[in-house]
């Protein structure tokens, strides 16, 4: 491998080496300070999130079955920062979980291993590349769900998303193997020409994108969240909804928008389906959830149903919102997800009505909770209410009004229970309130980091500036 | 730093100032000293923007524009006209009175203070908003503090007050959001590209198609606020269960962001649109007037009768601004000042009375002129304010509007404006029965014959408010003349 073929493959190779580290950490670290690989690996992955963001030059490999653009360089870099939030808050679980049979390494090395898969899955520049990351990115998560073996609920987790994942991986490599059928080719770069409207076409393209609907978590292929979320460790769960459906939603726009250009009437339809059932029914489903994690999987799946608004638009601004509003809702849905499992962490509960009167013994952690939500339902000043504007303006730019009401009437369902956690933090009085309590280190750094960015990322509008021109750049 | 960003600015201080407060003290010091130093400045807006008109002939004056999303063109663009410099001083008297009402306010003080300059700060920077999008975010961000205010510091369904007037309100916002779209991409009629600009709004003349269907969304978007019939209801339990100085600027500010977006968004952008739909909404406005004045008679907690008035009032704001007439939206937007003050004093006062004797049923209250004479005899003056006597805010406001209504030549108007009249004597029903009941006859308990006098922060509050009302209605010239001249543009506009 060259110096030059090392750069563009910067990313990967170096999370490989971390991997490798934190292997050797395994075998040298006497058993009684097993602890400090979790400082390793944060401190590595640290470094990683750090160097990832030096320069990249644009280029492609391996015959241009592995590219790299200034986009999906920002996107990389986006879910490093994710994970890095993520390690951050998990430590103290992980530290908490620290016996032979949980091992930290395994953690780390699985968690970095799906992160590879990501990597490669949004680098791809033929289906074949894709396949391997889809699969890559999502059976360690699987592993990671079970995590906690000794607990029943967390072996469930992990069957019912290995079993329905690769259920819909098949359905997905049939689709492909349909579209390869009917082009002769899998290289994204050729197969633009290529796309023809025939039947064979068609159906390949609508099995390939239930696959990846199935990972964005769409209705009607969502059924597995809930499940999965509630009984896998909330690190897994909160990874699954914000780094895992990221990348999903960043290479489907990317292949819509340029490979499938041709066929946007086609897709324009499905999802204008897609998005009106999925807003609707995770909405609908959130409101009467009390298991927050239960609750925020439902959330996460109206979320996606919400993206799908910038996706319909086809066109570079969409790309960029779309972006735009990847990058805010893993710093909006890490933050809820880091307070119910910093409060889980300290007490095991995981309930709404646990929250009540939560402001008055813990004000700090209702005070980001509330920021997350509020970023969450789109309430300026806060990030969310950006990220979704724009995500509405593209849909409209295209003429869908329609879409745009029915999106706003969620909103405002979608406002009604997030205000729920916020009457019970704030406007409850409970008679045993959580007590006070100091979150360690870690995790009150990993909260700070998603304050400061549901609080920047929005009013400091060059960020977006950068990612539109990225777009724009990217679509042309 | 420009005068009209200081709006902004020194509220966002007084945010972070009261984050370091300790206790109840140190809080509603600071919230006074913010709200007093936001008081001179309006102040000196009204009379830099005095001198500034004499010399500057353009529509907005003190304007400041800078670039936010390039992308979607979205500027932070300000700038302010006779009618939003007047609005700013209502806004900055209410907010001032407020802090003097809840000298004495319970749990979490400093969260109360931060809750309510928030919301003061969202309706300042609507007013002084020139683009659609800050204005949106400004309209947002005064209505969501309310969910706090009245959750945590309401009483009685304080829980299902705060969420239904939240959720009616986002939801009027979302719909608005759907018109704001609808302007935005209908607004490239010169081939300069999308602006969010009111005034290049108007100076682009969206086409009809369009106008005729945005203009109900960002008409009813904006109405909601405004306690348009049907969609008032939020207000009545809203109020009920909020907290007085929440009343005080929910009803004396928030709601007179609904009025104003009609007139400075609805109609002045999409003026075909407006004359498509006005009959609708005339009826709708004119119905609304006269079943808040019905309901109003009807109730016996005397928040839930200032609450159907104020419905009764913002109908007619709401009837004027439709009548697209200089004299009468003159008159509504005196009327929407008027308003403000009024029931701001309204709610300081059924608050104090309502600390005194624990009740707030008219039917059991009686005498309290006798017992508590000042707080009563304001009340008297407020009530016949709000009825329209000579003398007062009230009766320059309706006059202006009934003049004005009545110019139309077309039957239609004609019946809607005498229907709309007509609601002054109900008007005058409600409150003289308050009047009569609650404050004449004799003391009907013991225990009020020892009420507590008004303190001196209860004192200044009353006088806050009590003076703009005899002020507006002494001497309303200077005050029509600053609205009049700003009126100019809009309706060469529509017309």
């Amino acid at each position: 491998m060259t110096w030059s073929n090392f750069l563009i493959l910067r990313h990967e190779v170096v999370l490989l080496l971390i991997i490798l580290a934190i292997l050797v950490a395994e075998i040298a670290i006497p058993s009684k300070k097993k602890g400090s690989i979790i400082h390793f690996g944060i401190f590595l992955f640290g470094i990683h999130t750090i160097v990832g963001f030096l320069p990249m030059e644009e280029n492609q490999l391996f015959g241009g079955m592995f590219r790299t653009h200034g986009l999906i360089h920002l996107v990389k870099n986006i879910l490093n920062i994710g994970v890095l939030i993520l390690l951050l808050q998990s430590a103290e679980w992980i530290q908490a979980k620290l016996t032979s049979e949980h091992k930290a390494s395994e953690f780390f090395i699985l968690l970095f291993a799906s992160l590879i898969g990501m990597y490669f899955m949004i680098s791809s520049g033929d289906f074949l590349m894709f396949y391997l990351g889809l699969e890559l990115s999502t059976l360690p998560v699987a592993a990671l769900a079970s995590y906690e073996i000794t607990k029943r609920a967390s072996s469930e987790a992990g069957i019912k998303l290995i079993l329905s994942s690769a259920l819909a991986s098949g359905i997905s490599l049939f689709g492909i193997s349909m579209i390869y059928a009917s082009s002769g080719s899998i290289y994204f770069a050729e197969l633009v020409d290529l796309i023809s409207s025939n039947h064979l076409m068609l159906m390949g393209v609508i099995l390939f994108f239930s696959g990846l609907a199935f990972k964005i978590s769409l209705v009607p292929f969502h059924f597995w969240t809930a499940d999965v979320y509630e009984g896998a460790p909330i690190s897994i769960a909160s990874y699954l909804s914000v780094i895992s459906k990221g990348s999903a939603v960043f290479i489907l726009t990317i292949l819509l928008f340029t490979v499938l250009k041709s066929l946007i009437d086609v897709w324009e339809n499905v999802i204008y389906a897609l998005a009106v059932a999925t807003m609707f029914i995770g909405n609908l489903f959130a409101l009467r959830q009390q298991n927050m994690k239960r609750f925020l999987a439902f959330s996460s799946i109206a979320q996606a149903g919400f993206i799908l608004l910038g996706i319909i638009s086809g066109t570079s601004m969409g790309l960029a919102t779309v972006v735009y509003f990847i990058l805010i809702y893993i710093f909006s849905n890490l933050a809820a997800f880091g307070v119910v499992q910093a409060i889980s962490g300290q007490t095991g509960k995981e309930n709404m009505s646990d929250y009540e009167g939560l402001y008055r013994s813990n004000p700090n952690l209702s005070l980001v909770m509330m920021l997350a939500l509020f970023s969450l339902a789109g309430i300026p000043p806060v990030a969310g209410f950006f990220g979704k504007f724009f995500l509405f303006t593209a849909a409209a730019s295209k003429g869908f009004y329609w879409l745009v009401f029915l999106a706003v009437v969620n909103v405002t369902i979608s406002l009604y229970y997030y205000l729920l956690v916020i009457r019970a933090m704030f406007l409850r009085k409970s008679d045993a309130p959580i007590p006070f309590f100091r979150s360690k280190l870690y995790m009150r750094l990993g909260l700070v980091i998603t304050v400061a960015g549901i609080a920047v990322l929005g009013i400091y509008s060059p960020v977006f500036d950068y990612i539109y021109e990225l777009s724009m750049n990217l679509m042309n | 730093m420009d005068i009209l960003s200081l709006f902004l600015i020194v509220p966002a201080i007084t945010i972070l100032l009261l984050v370091f407060t300790r206790n109840l003290g140190q809080a509603r010091l600071i919230a006074l000293l913010g709200s007093i130093v936001q008081f001179a400045m309006s102040v000196h807006l009204v009379f830099a923007y005095i001198k500034e008109r004499a010399i500057d002939d353009s529509i907005m004056l003190f304007t400041k524009d800078l670039i936010w999303f390039e992308p979607f063109n979205i500027h932070y663009s300000i700038g302010a006209d006779g009618i939003s410099v007047t609005m700013v001083l209502l806004t900055s008297i209410v907010v001032m009175a407020g802090v003097f009402i809840s000298w004495r306010i319970g749990e979490l003080p400093k969260e109360f203070f931060i809750a309510l300059i928030i919301l003061a700060t969202g309706v300042y920077g609507f007013f002084i908003s020139l683009d659609l999008f800050t204005m949106f975010v400004f309209f947002e961000l005064a209505v969501i503090p309310m969910y706090l205010l009245i959750g945590i510091w309401g009483s009685g369904r304080r829980e299902f007050s705060a969420m239904k007037l939240t959720l009616m309100l986002m939801a009027a916002s979302a719909v608005l959001l759907v018109g704001i779209l609808g302007i935005y991409f209908n607004s490239d009629t010169a081939g300069n590209g999308f602006t969010f600009n009111i005034l290049e709004l108007a100076a682009a003349n969206i086409p009809a198609e369009a106008q005729k269907i945005f203009f109900p969304l960002t008409f009813i978007g904006f109405a909601v606020i405004g306690a348009l019939f049907p969609f008032h209801t939020w207000s009545p339990d809203g109020h009920a269960s909020a907290p007085t100085a929440v009343s005080m600027l929910h009803a004396g500010v928030l709601m007179k962001l609904g009025g104003y977006g009609v007139f400075r968004v609805a109609l002045y952008v999409l003026p075909e649109g407006a004359v498509e739909w006005s009959w609708i909404f005339i009826i709708l406005s004119a119905f609304g007037v006269i079943y808040g004045a019905f309901a109003a008679v009807r109730q016996t907690d005397l928040k839930y009768i200032n609450a159907y008035s104020s419905v009764s009032h913002l109908g007619l704001v709401l009837f004027a601004l439709l009548m697209f007439n200089k004299t009468a939206w003159n008159g509504a937007i005196i009327q929407s000042l008027s308003h403000g003050f009024m029931t701001a004093l309204f709610f300081a006062l059924i608050g104090m009375i309502y600390e005194r004797t624990h009740t707030r049923d008219v039917r059991k209250m009686g005498g309290l002129l006798k017992v508590i004479p000042m707080i009563s005899a304001t009340y008297v003056v407020a009530g016949l304010a709000s009825l329209g006597l000579p003398g007062f805010s009230g009766f320059v406001a309706e006059m202006n509007i009934f003049v004005g209504a009545f110019e139309h030549e077309n039957i239609y108007y004609r019946i809607a404006t005498v229907v709309s009249v007509s609601a002054i004597v109900v008007t005058a029903v409600y409150i003289l029965r308050v009047v009569g009941i609650m404050l004449m006859g004799p003391v009907k308990e013991e225990a009020y014959l020892q009420l507590p006098r008004v303190s001196w922060y209860e004192r200044v509050g009353i006088l806050l408010l009590l003076l703009p009302i005899i002020g507006i209605g002494v001497a309303p010239l200077w005050l029509s003349d600053l609205i009049y001249k700003s009126l100019h543009p809009f309706i060469q506009g529509v017309l």
